[in-house]
């Protein structure tokens, strides 16, 4: 057969083009061309080069909040997926409570950011919250807008209930999957509840569960409302994440080479960190027991 | 090894179960006899891997009790029954090697590490994946991971009974021969009780010493291939074993003769009373295709396939087939059917009705 040679056939791809250019290549491109220069305003700009992204890099500030960012992330991750799994494991399999359980737990997924932030930040005050004034009423020093530590806590349990659900409910949509077969095999074979969940539930959640984490990471990495509007970073900087941390500069401060300089740095980590986590898992399932 | 007794046994997928029909598998009494082999066989949905998975105990019936030997076992577990049972469709670990699944049944038990080589090494021979045994289960072909099944089904010896759940659908048709020739020879050796669902009469015939029917949640004929051949209890029966199936004509009768349709058809044997549907059934090996003796019929087609014709005819309206030996002349003016009166059987109600010698 011949191949046909139509030219025109590329102006059927420009409405994508056109698309992806706006919404994607545009202002990505804006944030680099922000990045290479400087401005004092009035449209004003001047070449710095890799001037603002060397600056950056020297930068302790930005240490410090990817370093909080990394801590955060490996906190919730540590608690929600194995948290996720153990739920969606103990979960009605089918029937009127399975759909209910299902129901419940979509619930926090379906609250907006900052009204999730806003139900903490109440939920966790010392005088009015019922959280807070339990905890000090019992004697437990919890204060989140002095104490780091109440700081943190506050923040990954909030995470913690705002997307266990999702991981829950992904583990649950892997465990469903499974055909009973697999289940009347391993009773035929005396497997142990524990080589069960080894052999024929993790092996076959692995798919969904991957998932999961790329998103609870990709997420978590990028939280930035729910702090925000619990400790708003503090006390002090302790609570300051990285996304957190780039309003403060490119908004509060008004610096934006730097900050567009910082976005890029951002956005190339979350990259990276994602397709370390892909590949090892990728790995992993290849390897097996 | 043990002998399985069925008693008042029945099963329903409803939890209130409010008639007969609301039942999968109806009450059902039997043994199964130490040491035999036995094939399940039935078309799909008529309940044989519900009695296949309550013997195995991953199901409990609604009434009724399970004894393995004279023992109650109706509330035993799966693992306490020491029942194997292979599945329709391939269950693997694919995260382990094919060694280590085979394995995995004896490890489960604690069983000692140089016997569990030993026989590991010798099934994975058996089932012809000897070089195979140290690849992960994963990437393999449906037939192998199939054949995995059936050999983690064979690894432990001590079994009460080795139960298989139309294992080989998936197997291609030389395979097949293959392996259950194999479990032929393997039911030789070890003298396992062993049932094996299928829904192939070839499969169940060429397999088993005695061959269970099921039809709509009832075991209707349990007897040996060469039985129900002769002496189909039930027309399904009839019309399930053997191809083409049994013929079956309604009638009226009286006595020793059958009215079809005004033609009257002498019987060997006495009726009396036939209340129902009355019908006769004769298999087409009992048929024969005549110049002027007997019933008329019209020859739609003639199939050739090989060892014999089997002639397509009408007769009063009914699809009636004709075993034609091999060689034999059909001509045109061959528009007659008379039955061996021997391989004649009346149902009623669909159900065998003996008669009277007189």
């Amino acid at each position: 057969m011949e191949k046909t040679v139509n030219q025109k056939a590329w102006f059927l791809i420009l409405p994508v083009l056109l698309l992806v250019a706006f919404s994607a290549v545009i202002p990505l491109m804006t944030v680099v061309n922000y990045s290479v220069q400087d401005t004092f305003g009035n449209n004003q700009f001047f070449w710095a080069g890799l001037e603002w992204f060397e600056e950056m890099l020297r930068s302790e500030r930005m240490w410090d909040a990817l370093g909080r960012q990394l801590m955060f992330s490996a906190i919730i991750l540590a608690i929600q997926v194995p948290l996720g799994v153990f739920i969606a494991l103990n979960m009605p399999k089918s029937g009127f409570w399975s759909s209910f359980c299902l129901v419940m737990m979509s619930l926090p997924l379906l609250i907006p950011w900052n009204v999730v932030g806003t139900i903490w930040q109440i939920f966790g005050r010392v005088d009015i919250g019922l959280l807070g004034y339990t905890l000090d009423a019992l004697g437990i020093p919890y204060n989140y807008t002095q104490n780091t530590f109440a700081a943190w806590v506050t923040i990954i349990v909030m995470d913690v209930w705002h997307w266990t659900s999702l991981v829950a409910l992904l583990a649950f949509a892997g465990l469903k999957s499974i055909p009973d077969a697999y289940y009347q095999a391993a009773k035929i074979d005396q497997a142990s509840r524990w080589a069960i969940f080894r052999y024929i539930e993790l092996p076959k959640m692995m798919g969904v569960l991957m998932i999961a984490i790329l998103l609870r990471f990709m997420d978590s990495f990028m939280i930035y409302t729910e702090p925000f509007v619990v400790t708003g970073g503090g006390p002090g900087n302790a609570t300051t994440l990285l996304s957190i941390d780039l309003v403060k500069m490119a908004l509060g401060q008004f610096d934006l080479g730097p900050a567009a300089a910082f976005s890029i740095m951002y956005y190339l980590v979350i990259l990276l960190i994602s397709y370390v986590f892909y590949t090892v898992m990728t790995n992993l399932d290849k390897k097996g027991g | 090894m043990a002998k399985i007794t069925l008693d008042n046994l029945a099963h329903s997928y409803y939890p209130k179960p409010k008639d007969e029909d609301d039942f999968a598998l109806k009450e059902l009494n039997h043994d199964w006899a130490d040491g035999e082999a036995y094939a399940l066989l039935g078309s799909s949905g008529c309940g044989k891997s519900t009695l296949l998975n309550i013997i195995s105990g991953l199901l409990h019936p609604s009434q009724g009790r399970i004894l393995f030997d004279g023992i109650d076992v109706t509330h035993a577990s799966t693992a306490d029954r020491n029942i194997a049972q292979v599945f329709q469709f391939p269950v693997v670990y694919d995260t382990m090697t094919v060694r280590n699944n085979l394995a995995f049944p004896l490890k489960n038990r604690g069983a000692d590490p140089k016997y569990i080589a030993e026989r590991v090494q010798q099934i994975g021979q058996m089932i012809g994946m000897e070089a195979e045994l140290d690849k992960r289960a994963s990437g393999l072909t449906a037939d192998a991971k199939q054949k995995i099944s059936l050999g983690r089904g064979m690894v432990r010896e001590d079994v009460n009974a080795l139960l298989f759940d139309e294992p080989l659908t998936v197997i291609d048709p030389h395979m097949k021969w293959e392996l259950r020739t194999q479990l032929k020879s393997l039911h030789h050796e070890f003298g396992h009780t062993m049932i094996y669902v299928t829904h192939d009469q070839t499969e169940a015939l060429t397999f088993a010493d005695k061959v269970v029917v099921m039809y709509d949640g009832r075991v209707v004929q349990i007897g040996t291939p060469q039985e129900l051949f002769e002496r189909p209890q039930h027309t399904f029966v009839g019309y399930f074993i053997g191809s083409p199936g049994m013929n079956v004509i309604s009638a009226d009768i009286t006595g020793k003769v059958a009215n079809l349709h005004g033609t009257s058809l002498a019987l060997n044997r006495g009726y009396n009373d036939l209340n129902g549907k009355v019908e006769i059934g004769v298999r087409p090996e009992f048929v024969a295709l005549t110049k002027s003796d007997g019933l008329p019929v019209n020859v739609r087609r003639v199939e050739d396939v090989g060892r014999h014709k089997i002639v397509r005819a009408d007769l009063f309206g009914n699809e009636i087939n004709i075993l034609a030996r091999e060689g034999m002349e059909i001509s045109p003016d061959m528009n007659r059917v008379t039955f061996d009166p021997e391989h004649v059987n009346v149902y009623v109600n669909d159900w065998l009705k003996a008669g009277e010698v007189a």
